[in-house]
């Protein structure tokens, strides 16, 4: 390789610089200043924004969002963890089938994958319309916690899925053999081999859900309807309804520190979990 | 050596072909038996077999007498030391040794003591908060040694340990393993393909080819008697010659009827004469009984080794002394270094 | 065997789940009948609609002008700016890199509305152009990590030699580095381009004017309601990811035979 080939760079630096960096720069500038931070003579520091934030009204608002992004990240990691080993454990002829017919639904829009649930938890949708025909009344599936629920899961449950099968694939399977030999049935070689070393895929997955799980505006607003709000129909309503950009950064940055914050606790909890052996001495 | 500890009786196992045939195979307390072949000769299908990471597809396999066939390893009292140790990344040192003791629900005071013996016996004492990744290759065949035998199997079964090691560490722990299994006094069961390996260390030495067992004997009977023209080919440099067993005590093979110490065979049966290299001595032409030509000679190190051709066959010879590319030479041998295999024994 | 049959009922139910929304969309785009409950019988009249939509039509050209222009661009800044930085030092390397990848970290949210207000704030107008630098800039990164890795397991001899056979460096790297890592150029052109199609987020905040994109019209129309003309549409994307992939296989396997073939020789 060259030294000069360096410069091939130069050209992105720039760009990441305004299209990464400034960005973000003014968000955080939005977030504690008032109105427009055009004019340097009429800027106006302040907190205030980050005090709104957490007015209880607010703070409501993001403990339903983290509470909601919870739930779905839990579930994904409860029925994507079988499926991750059971696709690990299939015959080599038909995996690679079987893990694409799974990854296959992720290659439609995922406003498309959303929209399709409307149709079906509608009160004109399938489920209503069976429970119609049985004579029974129809229920409100749509526009409650539950939907917004299924429809996470059904977009996020590959993200789950994918780092544990990567995880599981990669592990030597000689190891499981070391374990039985050692004296570990199944279940114990399960708990003390297995689950330990698909750890980083666990927490990889759990990163990979619950990040678009409290960001996402679609899903809450789509299968949610306009009832409650979450952090991310917020931020879309304070930029493009209200056009509060400054309470919106403030929110903003908030939520970017929640997800840093979880994913810092995650690394930390995966450090602990390898270096446990030395903890027990 | 004491009781057979395992036994398999016409062991078969099939994948999409056969790759065990009918093996029949015992092994006995305290012995040092080596499962010697090429790849892909079932050796390690029988040791996983052992272990019980395979099933047979026919046959019966007995430990201390009781039929094993379905028992999950997990339920064994025999452990492996995998071909890349296997250890578990997860865990340190400490705890790669104490999996199986753990597993036992052993009290941490006897976990500690047991650990550290074990540690002492494959010499790396104060290793226990050692993560894995910073071993060396030796040092994590030792640690996978020490996993197996600290839960005191009655056999172990080592898969090419030292496949991955190189000569010099390999030749140590060749030593070593044998002094551990003296020390120990358990039952060693140990695949290779390496032949020296097998020759240097084993009470015992299976040769298995395509499948099935072509000899079993201790290492001189293997290397002076090979009862097949495979074995005396995979065991050391041979020249295996078509000859005829004229009668008891006499042969006939490159034109010339010799003496030898065979007897046994049918009246004129056509049979394999094998004469190891080192065996055969170079004179001048007119002292010898075969004469021919050198075609190559190279430098061994501390022999020379040489082709020399015969008119119908050319014969690899080894010694201390160089002859140059077309020398006229003499080749002499005694009685004792012709060995006669009948042509039949090659599949069964 | 009854924990093999689990396991068969068990990835049963979750494909069921999986491909049951799949199922009812692409079953009601043919359904005679507004009131989704019953089924009037079997109609077309839904395409026809949604031939007839002009929202649909220029959200579609828009959707692909913007996907292929932002994926060629990014490609190509990609590929130099990887090349460039595999040559930086250590320090700045890992900075660059780690900015390199906010884009991809970061919730969409956040990358489209502070695009939106980079824009705003310096008087740009929001439409086509600013869309279209959105999508280059979260495309980039991910061709550079696609890049990246071929980079790194490139021969560092390979460039030597060819020096030392008398190439200058640009014919070293034409001739030599960029054909060893075309798969990952490849790879992250694929990459950019299928999230320029699927984007929505990013679009929805740095768009104007009348420029919308498929993702923003199946929102809108969502929004309203359900309507059957989206699921034709649902199910004539579907049509064209079913035949892109038939394709790509075939065509991985076809390469893959050839390989096979020209081993055996």
């Amino acid at each position: 390789m060259n030294k000069k080939q360096k410069f091939f760079a130069y050209p992105y630096v720039i760009w990441m610089f305004i299209f990464i960096v400034l960005p973000i720069v003014l968000v955080f500038l939005y977030s504690i200043t008032t109105k427009e931070v055009n004019n340097i003579k009429t800027i106006n520091f302040t907190l205030n924004n980050y005090k709104l934030f957490f007015d209880p009204l607010y703070i409501g608002v993001t403990i339903r969002s983290i509470n909601l992004a919870l739930v779905s990240t839990i579930l994904c990691l409860v029925l994507g963890y079988p499926i991750a080993y059971i696709i690990s454990k299939i015959h080599s002829k038909h995996r690679n089938t079987v893990l694409l017919l799974f990854i296959l639904p992720m290659w439609m829009n995922m406003l498309l994958r959303t929209y399709a649930w409307m149709t079906i938890l509608g009160n004109n949708g399938i489920i209503n319309n069976f429970l119609n025909m049985l004579g029974l009344p129809s229920i409100r599936l749509l526009y409650n916690n539950s939907s917004i629920i299924i429809g996470m899961v059904y977009n996020f449950l590959p993200f789950m899925v994918l780092p544990i099968y990567t995880a599981l694939s990669k592990m030597d399977q000689h190891l499981v053999e070391a374990s039985h030999d050692l004296g570990a049935d199944n279940r114990t070689t399960f708990l003390k081999v297995i689950l330990p070393l698909s750890l980083p895929g666990v927490i990889s997955g759990i990163i990979m859900v619950f990040m678009p799980a409290v960001s996402s505006f679609v899903i809450p607003r789509l299968l949610g309807g306009n009832r409650s709000l979450y952090i991310g129909t917020l931020i879309e309503n304070l930029f493009l309804v209200t056009g509060d950009w400054n309470f919106g950064s403030a929110v903003a940055i908030m939520m970017m520190l929640i997800i840093l914050v979880s994913m810092s606790i995650l690394n930390r909890f995966d450090v602990d979990k390898e270096g446990s052996g030395s903890n027990l001495w | 050596m004491g009781n057979k500890i395992i036994e398999l009786k016409n062991i078969s196992k099939d994948y999409d072909v056969r790759v065990l045939n009918k093996i029949n195979l015992y092994v006995n307390e305290n012995e040092f038996l080596t499962l010697l072949g090429p790849s892909g000769c079932g050796k390690t299908t029988t040791l996983r077999i052992l272990g019980g990471f395979e099933y047979p597809t026919e046959g019966d396999l007995f430990f201390d007498g009781k039929n094993i066939n379905n028992v999950p390893p997990y339920k064994r009292q025999i452990n492996t030391v995998f071909q890349k140790y296997a250890l578990f990344p997860h865990l340190n040192i400490y705890e790669n040794i104490a999996f199986g003791l753990r597993i036992k629900k052993t009290g941490d005071g006897i976990i500690k003591e047991e650990v550290k013996r074990m540690l002492k016996l494959v010499n790396l004492e104060g290793f226990e908060n050692r993560e894995i990744d910073s071993l060396s290759g030796g040092q994590q065949q030792r640690i996978a040694i020490a996993r197996a035998l600290v839960n005191k199997p009655k056999v172990l079964l080592l898969d090419e340990p030292l496949g991955a090691l190189d000569l010099k560490l390999r030749k140590e722990m060749q030593l070593e393993l044998k002094h551990m299994q003296r020390e120990v006094g358990i039952t060693f069961v140990y695949v290779t393909h390496d032949q020296e390996e097998a020759l240097t260390m084993s009470d015992t030495v299976v040769v298995m080819n395509n499948g099935e067992i072509q000899q079993i004997g201790t290492p001189v009977d293997i290397y002076n008697e090979p009862e097949n023209a495979f074995v005396a080919d995979f065991i050391g440099e041979s020249n295996i010659i078509d000859g005829i067993m004229n009668e008891d005590y006499l042969v006939t093979f490159l034109g010339r009827t010799f003496k030898c110490v065979d007897y046994g065979f049918p009246r004129n049966e056509n049979i394999h004469v094998v004469l190891r290299p080192e065996d055969i001595v170079m004179v001048p032409e007119n002292e010898g009984y075969i004469k021919g030509t050198v075609t190559s000679t190279i430098f061994k190190g501390v022999h020379y080794e040489m082709i020399v051709n015969v008119g119908t066959f050319e014969i690899l010879v080894q010694s201390t002394y160089q002859s140059s590319v077309d020398d006229r030479v003499g080749l002499k041998f005694t009685p004792d270094d012709i060995h006669i295999m009948s042509k039949e024994t090659w599949s069964e | 065997m009854v924990k093999r049959n689990l396991h068969k009922i068990y990835m049963g139910l979750i494909f069921v789940f999986l491909y049951a929304p799949i199922l009812v969309l692409v079953a009601y785009s043919f359904n005679d009948s507004t009131s989704r409950g019953n089924w009037g019988g079997f109609t077309l009249k839904w395409y026809i609609d949604l031939f007839n939509d002009r929202d649909i039509k220029t959200a579609l050209y828009y959707t692909v002008i913007v996907a292929m222009l932002a994926a060629t661009i990014a490609t190509f800044i990609g590929t130099f700016s990887a090349i460039g930085l595999y040559n930086f030092k250590k320090k700045p390397k890992a900075i660059m890199v780690n900015v390199n990848y906010l884009p991809v970290v970061n919730p969409d949210i956040v990358t489209g509305l502070s695009l939106m207000i980079l824009y705003l704030s310096t008087n740009m107008k929001l439409g086509f152009l600013s869309m279209l630098l959105s999508h280059i800039t979260f495309d980039i990164p991910f061709v550079i990590l696609a890049v990246m890795p071929k980079l790194k397991s490139l021969n560092k001899h390979l460039t030597e030699a060819a020096l030392d056979l008398g190439a200058t460096p640009l014919y070293a790297l034409r001739k030599v580095v960029i054909p060893e890592i075309m798969p990952g150029i490849i790879t992250g052109f694929l990459i950019a381009f299928t999230l320029s199609i699927d984007d929505f987020v990013i679009s929805f905040f740095t768009t104007g004017s009348g420029v919308t994109n498929l993702s923003i019209v199946i929102y809108s129309m969502a929004r309203r309601g359900v309507k059957p003309t989206i699921n034709a549409l649902s199910t004539l994307m579907l049509t064209v990811v079913l035949i892109l992939l038939f394709f790509i296989n075939k065509r991985s396997a076809l390469v893959e035979g050839q390989k096979n073939n020209g081993g055996i020789k």
